[in-house]
């Protein structure tokens, strides 16, 4: 079993890539179902009733079959290269962001310590494949399309970002894993009752992810009562079904990455946390770390849920309105939070008041500066002595010093 | 041939191979589009140094900045369908003189590293401690110029620096940009005519 050992990062990288695409995949067929369940019921309709038995649960699965076999068309005027590639670009973006989110303690396909700003930096590659599509379609629908998310998308993330900043501030980390182990226990645990600024601030970063996912009621790259279909006028078949992974698939990550940071990540709230053991080693155990996996994937799909009871409840707004809901109200809005939430334990401090639960940053193993950077003395031997540097740590590194520099 | 080296030759290849395609490719667009696989494919490669906040930080600056805003700027400026760009004679002296420069400078730096002193293995993500040593260096808490000699200079004169050497450097370029933004808001705002009352 020499082989699986040297290649278990491998095989435990590909298990991982394989649960996680299944899952986004997974979801996305669940939240198109969903999403007309929702829509028939606060339109007093029923929505889906044929396929499947009496709820039509199996709609999305004809509608997946159907899409399959749709003719896949490109138009002639499309630039081939542009055209074809775009769902991909949009779709690994999405898929890349779930790398690193936790659902449970130790179940995270990468662990990172920078893990909310690395979903932040891939979420925002997906806007890419989006203005790839618009542009590449040769048509000027998609065109317009393309250039509404193109300014959307960009002007939202200046307030994702800062209201991404205000509970890592907090939680004195960046690690999601660290962020969501702070809030076990019950949920006035949770970071969004953590002080009036989380408060706000969640339901600021909610607006800017629902707007961010370009759902209604800012969906300005599709609207179709002005742009046809937008961004993926011309598309078909499978490319446009993978458009709408990643769309169903950045919601469900938004929602995930709010969850973690403001609700309680994997934890329940209503137990305290030594309930869920999650180790491996018990039953007990391996069914807690289950329970956790499907504590978040509910706690996701309940804000899914809410993104798509206010596309179906508010009409959609001018693209004028969303740049400057954007521009003149969420960003100094997230902005004066941020200042406050950084002044807040300043100020408590300052006045001497008994300590609000703020959270003290993990410890950070400080190592003495002669083992993690050593001196010419410690390196010099390393040059002409092969027996001596056998017995020095491996960590002699130019390149540490370099990026440090 | 382990299998972080195997990742490593694909990665780079992929990379060399796009970053080619983009000087190659005429269509603006078709070049950002291979722009975005070899800037992916540089922070692939800080990814497998361990490096993961380069990454993240190349991801998002260049990745979700730099080139949305190239595809911008070609979207509304363009007057056809598809741009093509042809470089005049001049440009390409001028480009093949700097990519010379360029890979003189390169090469020297390669030829002058001591490459003995590499670490053998990439740090584990998960309990790489970069990030924090770096924002610890940038507030000076944490000393990340140690003295001593570079190694590629045996027998150089210590190093001498301050422990925020990177805080001040890291203010000025904040104001400078906040400069930037506000006169780019400035230049960018609607002209009233003069005299006009509103």
């Amino acid at each position: 079993m020499d082989w699986l050992a040297d290649y278990w990062p491998v095989i435990r990288a590909l298990l991982a890539s394989i649960l996680l695409v299944t899952l986004v995949a997974g979801s996305a067929i669940i939240f198109i179902w969903m999403e007309r369940k929702v829509a028939g019921r606060i339109q007093d309709r029923l929505g889906p009733t044929r396929v499947g038995g009496k709820f039509g649960w199996l709609q999305t699965i004809a509608d997946g079959i159907k899409l399959i076999a749709k003719e896949d068309i490109i138009p002639a005027h499309a630039d081939q290269l542009l055209f074809r590639i775009s769902p991909y670009i949009a779709f690994v973006g999405v898929f890349l962001s779930f790398l690193v989110l936790p659902f449970g303690r130790e179940i995270v396909g990468l662990p990172m310590n920078i893990a909310a700003f690395f979903m932040l930096s891939v979420l925002s590659t997906e806007v890419f494949g989006i203005i790839l599509a618009g542009y590449g379609s040769g048509s000027k629908w998609s065109l317009f399309g393309g250039m509404r998310e193109a300014a959307q998308m960009v002007s939202y993330e200046v307030p994702r970002a800062l209201c991404v900043v205000i509970p890592v501030l907090a939680a004195g980390t960046l690690d999601l894993q660290l962020i969501a182990q702070q809030q076990a226990g019950f949920f006035w645990n949770w970071l969004i009752f953590h002080d009036p600024f989380q408060f706000l601030t969640f339901w600021v970063f909610f607006t800017v992810a629902t707007a961010g996912c370009k759902r209604a009621p800012f969906d300005l790259a599709e609207a179709e009562s002005e742009l046809v279909a937008g961004f993926h006028t011309e598309y078909s078949g499978f490319r446009w079904c993978l458009f709408f992974m990643a769309e169903y698939g950045a919601m469900f990550a938004a929602s995930a990455l709010a969850v973690t940071l403001f609700l309680g990540g994997w934890h329940t709230g209503l137990f305290p946390a030594d309930f869920m053991p999650g180790d491996f080693e018990t039953p007990l155990g391996i069914l807690a770390s289950f329970l956790s996996v499907i504590v978040l994937i509910a706690k996701s799909w309940l804000l899914v849920f809410v993104m798509m009871w206010i596309r179906w409840t508010l009409p959609r707004l001018r693209i004028d309105q969303v740049m400057m809901m954007c521009l003149k109200y969420l960003v100094p809005i997230s902005c004066a939070l941020l200042l406050l939430a950084s002044l807040l334990p300043l100020l408590w401090n300052t006045l001497g008041l008994p300590r609000l639960p703020f959270r003290n940053p993990p410890a950070l193993p400080v190592l003495p500066a002669t083992q993690r950077m050593p001196t010419s003395q410690a390196m010099q031997p390393a040059f002409d002595d092969g027996t001596q540097s056998s017995t020095q740590p491996p960590q002699l590194t130019r390149r540490d010093s370099h990026e440090l520099r | 041939m382990s299998f972080a080296d195997f990742l490593f030759w694909v990665v780079a290849l992929l990379t060399g191979l796009s970053a080619v395609m983009v000087v190659v490719t005429q269509n603006i667009v078709r070049a950002a589009l291979w722009l975005l696989f070899t800037l992916a494919g540089t922070a692939g490669l800080f990814f497998l140094l361990g490096a993961d906040f380069v990454g993240a930080v190349q991801l998002l600056v260049y990745v979700g900045g730099i080139l949305i805003l190239l595809v911008f700027g070609v979207m509304l400026t363009a007057q056809g369908p598809f741009v093509n760009l042809r470089a005049g004679a001049g440009e390409w002296a001028v480009a093949i003189v700097v990519g010379l420069l360029l890979l003189g400078l390169l090469g020297s730096a390669f030829l002058m590293t001591d490459w003995r002193f590499l670490p053998t293995q990439p740090p584990d993500p998960a309990t790489s401690r970069y990030t924090n040593d770096l924002g610890l260096a940038l507030l000076g808490s944490r000393d990340a110029t140690p003295p001593g000699t570079l190694p590629v200079h045996p027998g150089d004169q210590p190093v001498e620096r301050s422990r925020v050497a990177y805080l001040l450097p890291f203010e000025i370029v904040s104001v400078h940009l906040l400069v930037v933004l506000i006169g780019a808001a400035y230049l960018a705002r609607a002209r009233r005519r003069r005299g006009a009352r509103t």
